[in-house]
């Protein structure tokens, strides 16, 4: 049993100041570090040290967010926001259905396993030719790619999750003449939330890293041709600012799913 | 009234290194109401014995009758419940009790009741809406019993399913589950490889040989009416069931 805040005893009450203190002390540590780091950054490149024409510098950067309208930042930032996201989708969804057939019978698992863990070890930008020759130089291509690097590790991460639902769990079910339908939607699936929320973290992660990889050889509109764009004109205010917004997009991406996991446990419980 | 008949059962499972015959032409009846306790040495395919009851294994040979019906298959006239309380983390305590009824399309409002009532009968009543992690092992076994009689089964078989326990809550729970089955009037077959337990709840201890495993003894247990677990484990007569079950099973041990 939890204790209530209210009339704890004075050393629960120290504890948690001392938790709540520690909580502060290491946020104030990571905003510092990043503080530090543009700090430093602006300094050198002020004095000289470093050459902001290379390696640019937080002003210049912060200049080049102010004009988003000008250089069409907010286009392109919206471009490989829908190739990711569309990436990640297709990619979830069709890794689910491979995922749940290949869990469904023994046999296809078992004719499809060398395949997978070999398209799993090869990596699959190596694709990338192929892909852009099959579905055209454009966003269909970068859409491609982000599948073809999050899916496979989807459908394993998922048939692997599957495959160690409890047996016992699965048992108890049978007792009741469950069929396997009903065992997976009232047994495996609920069991594996947790695991298909590890999955999207890792996917929306691997997109990301697909779309970048196929706006770079495909190379007509979204962030990874702008610092592709931006690195062939040395305007390195453009590949640095996209650099940002592509973390800050990464990290908005995860957090979401993050969000979404606490929704659905708080909606369907914690799963095994 | 005879309400469980095996005929000959026998089973054998395939395993990649070889063949195992489980047990050979097993026969036994059970009488409607009665409580039948199964020992044997470890491994001779007590648990295999009740998967074919339940109709989860296909005997090999011989058949199951259950009033009077070969058991082809699951059927919600028989009731299994495992060594662990195997309850979802994820459905609080009353989804859980329902989770039977609800796999077999059974959740009627009637059944519901039945179900909510067991629940309250058993001083679960205030932990209905809480979540399996909020309850003592003790409290989870009762649980998954009531989980398996809320389908409203006439057949209750129980594998092993007070080991997980600890010692102190498995004699408490024991003396609460005699309870609960006798007066809701169920016929049980419980395997357990505890000596004592098959004493002190069967009306009569069924002892297997070793694998393969046949019908060694059937030997009726009296402690008189008004007998509980726990009471009867300090009768006089205890320990002589005690030193015929030791003496059975020890003998087939050095066969």
């Amino acid at each position: 049993m939890r204790q209530h805040e209210t009339g704890v005893s004075r050393e629960r009450a120290e504890y948690l100041s001392r938790r709540r203190r520690r909580k502060r002390r290491v946020l104030g540590c990571q905003i510092g570090i990043l503080a530090a780091f543009f700090l430093l950054w602006e300094g050198l490149a002020r004095v000289g040290i470093i050459d902001s024409f290379i390696l640019s510098q937080p002003t210049r950067i912060l200049e080049t967010l102010l004009n988003m309208s000008q250089n069409h930042l907010l286009v392109h930032i919206g471009v490989t926001l829908y190739e990711t996201l569309t990436g990640f989708l297709l990619g979830v969804i069709l890794g689910l259905v491979i995922a749940v057939v290949l869990w469904w019978s023994g046999f296809a698992s078992s004719v499809a396993e060398p395949y997978l863990v070999v398209l799993n070890s090869l990596p699959n930008i190596a694709l990338g030719p192929v892909i852009i020759l099959i579905a055209g130089a454009g966003t269909r291509a970068v859409i491609f790619m982000a599948l073809a690097i999050s899916l496979v590790v989807t459908v394993l991460e998922m048939l692997a999750g599957f495959r160690s639902t409890d047996p016992e769990l699965i048992k108890m079910a049978r007792t009741f003449g469950a069929s396997k339908r009903q065992i997976f939607a009232k047994i495996v699936l609920p069991a594996n939330l947790s695991t298909l929320f590890n999955s999207l973290k890792i996917n929306i992660g691997l997109s990301l890293v697909g779309v970048i990889a196929g706006e770079f050889l495909v190379s007509k509109a979204g962030l990874g041709y702008l610092i592709v764009y931006g690195g062939q004109v040395f305007q390195l205010d453009l590949v640095m600012s996209s650099v940002l917004i592509l973390a800050v997009l990464a990290a908005l991406m995860y957090e979401s799913v993050v969000l979404a996991q606490r929704l659905a446990e708080r909606r369907w419980g914690r799963g095994a | 009234m005879e309400i469980l008949r095996a005929e000959n059962v026998s089973e054998k499972y395939q395993a990649e290194n070889g063949e195992i015959n489980a047990f050979e032409s097993v026969s036994f009846g059970v009488e409607k109401g009665e409580f039948l306790s199964i020992v044997g040495p470890s491994g001779c395919g007590k648990s295999t014995l009740l998967s074919v009851i339940a109709g989860l294994v296909k005997p090999t040979g011989g058949r199951v009758l259950v009033e009077g019906e070969v058991v082809t298959g699951t059927s919600p006239h028989v009731g299994y419940m495992l060594q662990r309380d195997n309850l979802l983390e994820w459905r609080t305590i009353l989804d859980n009790v329902l989770f039977g009824l609800e796999i077999q399309q059974a959740k009627t409002p009637e059944n519901v009741q039945r179900a909510v009532r067991l629940l309250e009968t058993y001083g679960l009543a205030e932990f209905v809406e809480k979540y399996p992690r909020q309850l003592s092992g003790g409290m989870r076994q009762r649980v998954a019993l009531i989980r398996t009689l809320a389908a409203g089964p006439d057949i209750l078989l129980l594998d092993e399913a007070f080991s997980a326990l600890d010692y102190q809550t498995r004699l408490t729970v024991t003396d609460d589950v005699y309870a609960i089955l006798k007066k809701e009037g169920v016929t049980t077959l419980m395997v357990t490889h505890d000596i004592p337990e098959s004493i002190s709840m069967g009306d009569r201890v069924m002892i297997l040989s070793a694998r393969p495993a046949r019908v060694q003894d059937i030997l009726p247990i009296d402690f008189g009416p008004q007998r509980t677990p726990l009471g009867c484990r300090s009768h006089p007569n205890f320990a002589k069931y005690f030193d015929y079950i030791w003496k059975e099973l020890s003998q087939n041990e050095t066969t």
